[in-house]
């Protein structure tokens, strides 16, 4: 991620105080987390209080104020995956990973995230890394998943 | 691609495409659905690309990526035409003898709908017992559609109920149609959305909006998604009719932002219907001026709630506001705003095409039209399923779903999400309607419908569907903040087996405080699971108190 991508980001929204979310939402996308100068500067070009752009940046879940790792682990915890099993699931990808839902360790490699729900219902239980759906999964598979992700 | 100036020359362009296109040259369309894409259905599709190409089928053979079809359950899915012969589970390795078969017109019979019972077959969509129970108007089209390709709607037909609404309505007819046809909003309130338009029409300020609520925060409903990136324009269509019909200038699609697809699929659509001059400065000819912007939620639940979806489109936090301040009077920067679900706006294409009569032939007394269903939880046959409003459940559950998975009974049926209600196997027979679902404590809500089987733990489930709704409170209202944390509390003892007495009717105080004393319905409705299980399930729930009071009190 470039500072260059983020000032293009924030550029195209400057005195656009109402586009508040969607510099935000663009710039999380590009870098996967929002740095506190960045909100700054965000603040600064859309003419919005630091206050506000906190409260909205700390409000919303696809925000994140800390870094994530290279590969972002989510496990679905909607109704029917949890009716299939994905409480079993869960648990192994965090025996795993040895992190808890919302954490990063410390190489930077693994940040996971539990949330609901992500719609391919049919195919739950159901682990998505880095976008990528992975359907029916189940503990004794998770293993060899997260093996393709360094 | 020129601007089409006016309906004359709309209908011109789509005879021409229709002309370019042979109905007996096969095509393969392969879903790119939520739940295929989770089996790698990106595989298959690119298998089928490279094989076609190897072979230089290009004349012979059309390869189409879709939006969803529906039989999720057995993805990834593949429906060849003509014919419509579905094949399911269909792996990379599958497709050289699928395209043989194609082109010499034969069926690969390994690969076709086998009855897990009597392994009867089945070749084609309208035999598989998963579809020849519905009545598919909405999703039908989906196998048919290019999402990225606007030519493919417009060969099902797509843009000529705007074309009517523009050319031979006035803004008063359309909506006097949409009147007519009782269409009752689909995102879970069973609203007449004809008396809503009315609202926002009739609202003195010039400047109005118009919104597509594309939120889709339900737990296990996944049927919107399917619509917004498998058909965009059927949706963008019913916008922008019901834009003319309210006299607004301005949309907003509002929807998830994880969903890269459907993001894909929703810009590709507005950039096409401006380029196309579907959207832009006079429509068709009609002086109707109408733009539409996209927006996403970014990850909180309640800002599917109307108020809060609003604020959001403004930049500020989701907040709900009371509801004495009508979003159809003062919404979006106070301006008069009309929102409807997906699903709803998918049905006015064809109430303005066909006419209100057509539409109210079907559904219920007081429900009219078809329901999008997202069928899931223990059920054999999951997917998206689409039927008369007024269909027995039944027919949902056992004709389509194929009943309960591993072979065993069905416990509760549970609708609604994590606002919803749960009801007992034995009311099976109610049929799918608004009003007849909410007497019964099950609300259809958006349409979320899952099976439980005889080894729920309804308290469990009462306890999961609490901790989500904790989590996604917006933390505006006491009552719902901290009134849930306390319902919580209490359903977690009950599951760890430390439910105390007097806990039931402690629940069933901070149900009604909860309920009343809550801004937005996802507090007033927080306890709706448990007041339906209490209803159904007491029994479940008192037998955890007496047992877990170490037996004393057993009588």
């Amino acid at each position: 991620m470039s500072e260059q991508n983020i000032d293009g980001i924030i550029e195209k929204y400057r005195g656009q105080p109402g586009s508040l979310i969607h510099a935000l939402v663009e710039i999380q996308h590009e870098n996967h987390w929002l740095p506190r100068e960045v909100m700054h500067k965000v603040a600064d070009a859309l003419q919005v209080p630091f206050a506000q752009v906190m409260q909205i940046a700390s409000f919303y879940k696809a925000f994140s104020l800390t870094p994530k790792g290279r590969h972002e682990v989510h496990v679905c915890t909607g109704m029917t995956c949890h009716l299939r099993g994905a409480a079993r699931l869960r648990s192994k990808v965090e025996e795993l990973t040895g992190l808890k839902d919302g954490e990063t360790d410390a190489d930077s490699r693994f940040t996971y995230e539990t949330g609901a729900c992500l719609g391919s219902c049919s195919i739950g239980p159901e682990l998505i890394v880095d976008g990528k759906h992975y359907g029916r999964m189940t503990p004794e598979k998770v293993e060899d998943v997260l093996k393709q992700y360094e | 691609m020129p601007k089409l100036q006016s309906a004359a020359e709309l209908e011109k362009f789509r005879a021409e495409l229709l002309a370019k296109r042979d109905p007996a040259k096969p095509c393969i369309a392969v879903c790119a659905g939520a739940a295929c894409d989770g089996m790698d259905s990106a595989a298959v599709a690119a298998a089928f690309l490279a094989e076609a190409a190897t072979q230089k089928l290009d004349g012979k053979l059309e390869i189409r990526t879709t939006g969803c079809h529906g039989y999720c359950e057995k993805g990834p899915n593949v429906v060849v035409t003509p014919g419509d012969i579905c094949y399911f589970e269909v792996q990379p390795t599958d497709v050289p003898e699928i395209i043989a078969a194609t082109l010499k017109g034969e069926v690969v019979e390994r690969l076709v709908y086998k009855d897990p019972a009597t392994g009867a077959k089945a070749v084609h969509m309208s035999e598989v017992p998963f579809y020849k129970h519905q009545t598919r108007l909405l999703i039908g089209d989906n196998p048919k559609i290019d999402p990225m390709r606007i030519d493919d709607y417009f060969a099902v037909g797509g843009y000529a109920g705007l074309v009517k609404a523009l050319t031979t309505m006035t803004p008063e007819q359309v909506l006097a149609e949409v009147k007519k046809a009782n269409l009752r909003g689909r995102g879970g309130g069973g609203f007449p959305a004809g008396s809503k338009w009315e609202t926002t029409r009739n609202a003195p300020e010039k400047t109005k909006y118009v919104i597509v609520n594309g939120h889709e925060g339900e737990s296990a409903a996944f049927m919107d998604r399917a619509m917004l990136t498998g058909n965009p324009h059927k949706i963008l269509e019913g916008l922008i009719i019901g834009a003319y019909a309210i006299g607004a200038q301005k949309g907003f699609m509002y929807t998830r932002h994880d969903m890269p697809l459907l993001e894909k699929h929703v810009r590709q659509a507005l950039a096409q219907a401006t380029e196309y001059g579907l959207l832009g400065e006079n429509i068709l000819g009609s002086g109707f001026n109408f733009e539409c912007e996209l927006h996403f939620d970014v990850g909180i639940f309640v800002s599917g709630e109307s108020s809060a979806l609003m604020r959001s489109i403004e930049g500020n936090a989701p907040e709900p506001r009371p509801k004495y301040i009508r979003t159809s009077v003062n919404g979006i920067w106070d301006k008069p705003s009309n929102l409807n679900n997906v699903e709803t706006w998918a049905n006015v294409p064809q109430i303005i095409s066909k006419g209100a009569e057509w539409f109210t032939s079907i559904g219920s007394e007081k429900s009219k039209g078809t329901k999008l269903i997202s069928l899931s939880g223990n059920v054999v046959n999951s997917g998206i399923v689409e039927v008369p409003m007024g269909t027995p459940l039944r027919t949902l559950v056992f004709d389509i779903g194929g009943g309960v998975r591993d072979g065993k009974t069905l416990k509760a049926i549970h609708f609604g999400g994590a606002m919803g209600g749960s009801i007992p196997a034995d009311l099976i027979d109610a049929p799918l309607d608004f009003d007849g679902m909410s007497k019964l404590g099950a609300p259809i809500g958006a349409g979320g419908l899952l099976l439980m089987d005889e080894d729920t733990d309804m308290i469990e489930v009462a306890r999961y569907l609490m901790d989500f709704l904790v989590n996604e409170s917006c933390g505006k209202c006491v009552p719902c903040r901290e009134g849930m944390q306390q319902m919580l509390q209490i359903l977690t003892r009950l599951t760890e087996g430390q439910g105390r007495k007097g806990d039931l009717e402690l629940l069933e105080d901070l149900i009604e405080v909860t309920g009343v004393a809550s801004l937005c319905a996802l507090g007033k409705t927080s306890g709706d699971p448990l007041k339906s299980m209490f209803r159904y399930f007491k029994p479940e729930y008192e037998s955890r108190i007496v047992s877990s009071a170490g037996g004393s009190d057993n009588k």
